[in-house]
């Protein structure tokens, strides 16, 4: 129990960091940065405290707005997604998710990347449209979303074939 | 009062969803307007520090451009001083009411509709709050929130940004503001559509602001139309700058700024 707390911790501060001081600043094609922090919402362990996890998803958007000087754009986006996991969780997995057996390092490819994507996709749209704020601009708000959304799904596959690995 | 209580407690990750979402969202409209109230920003202590830590390793990759950059701008001062007639001396003292003040980016941004930059410089430095920020080819935009050791800049990249800017061939004045697309191009508006405009055209900070002083260089004119009553124009204007690209930045400290603020304040009374 320790230790996967110490790693939920480690993992945070460390997403924030990655996040902060090199995603934030990959500009890629002039703007498309990947917001590889949801990464830690995604793969949060299934387990039945979901006001804690609610609350931690809070904590990881705000600590991130704060060093990017953006609001609460972050934070209402992961809190958003956080809520919903379930309900996706269940679409997805069904009777795995209610016995709370599901492991995310031994899902099969295929169900791992429709998760990830539904829930970054969603992610994405929340936090460009609270950015943007500008309901004339719905175009550039999809465009963005489309864009960022590819980028952090790569990294994000990349990132949790990278720590499941490290598990077995 | 029972029954109350049980909706919440039956309910309550969707209460403390709310909650939360709600809290986040009133601070992304905080932040949507300007000279809003309090909260944490990217110039506090903690993160201040480890935008420092690492600004010290990635530094290092841009010496080479920096160094060009300052050699450009000490060519340039050398031949302005070299050019200059002796006599003017007297009237520079005269006009001495800016300081410079040497700093370093910390973090930048250009990508957001709301940008903002985080300074190595703060109070123990005497930067205030409207202390303007340059580089040395044009303006870059002006502290916004200040803690001891750094300081919090709002980019001329930001929709919230209004600086007051002049055609420099004929004075007359406008407000540059940024419609959140380009991060090359900033929008000039209120020009009267009799002014004579033409494409690269120099524009400069006007010195009406007690932010900036006069003639620092901003933009040039890259296109021109008029707006939808067919008065005014609207300008778009190439910044001087390459905004995604800044590491050396100089804070102008306004010594008078204390007593334009009083004459201000009783004019308005």
């Amino acid at each position: 129990m320790n230790n996967s707390v110490l790693k939920i911790i480690l993992s945070f501060i460390g997403l924030v960091l990655l996040q902060v001081l090199v995603c934030s600043n990959m500009n890629f094609m002039g703007e498309i940065n990947p917001f590889v922090y949801v990464v830690f919402v995604l793969l949060y362990p299934v387990i039945n405290n979901r006001l804690l996890f609610i609350f931690t998803s809070f904590l990881l958007g705000y600590t991130v707005d704060i060093f990017l000087d953006s609001g609460g754009v972050h934070a209402a986006a992961s809190v958003a997604i956080a809520y919903i996991r379930p309900l996706i969780l269940k679409f997805l997995f069904g009777s795995a998710y209610d016995y709370q057996s599901i492991k995310f390092s031994t899902v099969e490819f295929s169900r791992r990347l429709v998760y990830f994507l539904l829930l970054i996709v969603i992610h994405h749209l929340i936090l460009f449209s609270l950015v943007i704020f500008d309901e004339t601009k719905t175009v550039l708000i999809l465009q963005q979303a489309l864009y960022s959304s590819v980028f952090t799904l790569i990294l994000c596959l990349l990132f949790s074939s990278l720590f499941s690995r490290k598990e077995t | 009062m029972q029954q109350l209580f049980n909706f919440f407690i039956k309910n309550k990750t969707f209460v403390l969803f709310l909650l939360l979402f709600s809290y986040a969202l009133s601070l992304t409209i905080q932040t949507n307007e300007y000279q809003r109230s309090k909260f944490l920003n990217s110039s506090n202590q903690i993160t201040g520090s480890i935008y420092g830590m690492f600004h010290s390793i990635t530094q290092y990759f841009n010496l080479k451009k920096e160094n060009q950059i300052l050699l450009e701008e000490n060519s340039r001062l050398k031949i302005a001083v070299f050019n200059q007639e002796k006599a003017a001396t007297v009237d520079t003292l005269l006009e001495y009411k800016y300081e410079l003040q040497p700093s370093l980016i910390y973090k930048n941004s250009y990508s957001l509709p709301n940008n903002y930059l985080t300074l190595n410089k703060g109070k123990s430095d005497r930067i205030k709050e409207d202390d303007g920020v340059i580089t040395s080819k044009g303006i870059v935009g002006v502290i916004d929130r200040t803690s001891k050791n750094y300081s919090r800049v709002l980019s001329i990249l930001n929709t919230n940004s209004r600086i007051n800017v002049k055609l420099k061939k004929t004075n007359y004045f406008g407000t540059l503001s940024w419609d959140g697309e380009s991060p090359e191009i900033t929008q000039l508006k209120d020009i009267q559509d009799l002014v004579k405009l033409s494409v690269g055209d120099t524009i400069v900070t006007s010195g009406y602001s007690s932010t900036f002083p006069p003639d620092i260089p901003v933009g040039s004119v890259e296109s021109f139309r008029l707006n939808d009553t067919k008065d005014l124009y609207i300008i778009d204007v190439k910044l001087f700058n390459n905004m995604r690209n800044l590491e050396h930045v100089y804070i102008i400290k306004n010594t008078d700024i204390n007593e334009l603020k009083a004459l201000n304040s009783s004019n308005e009374q």
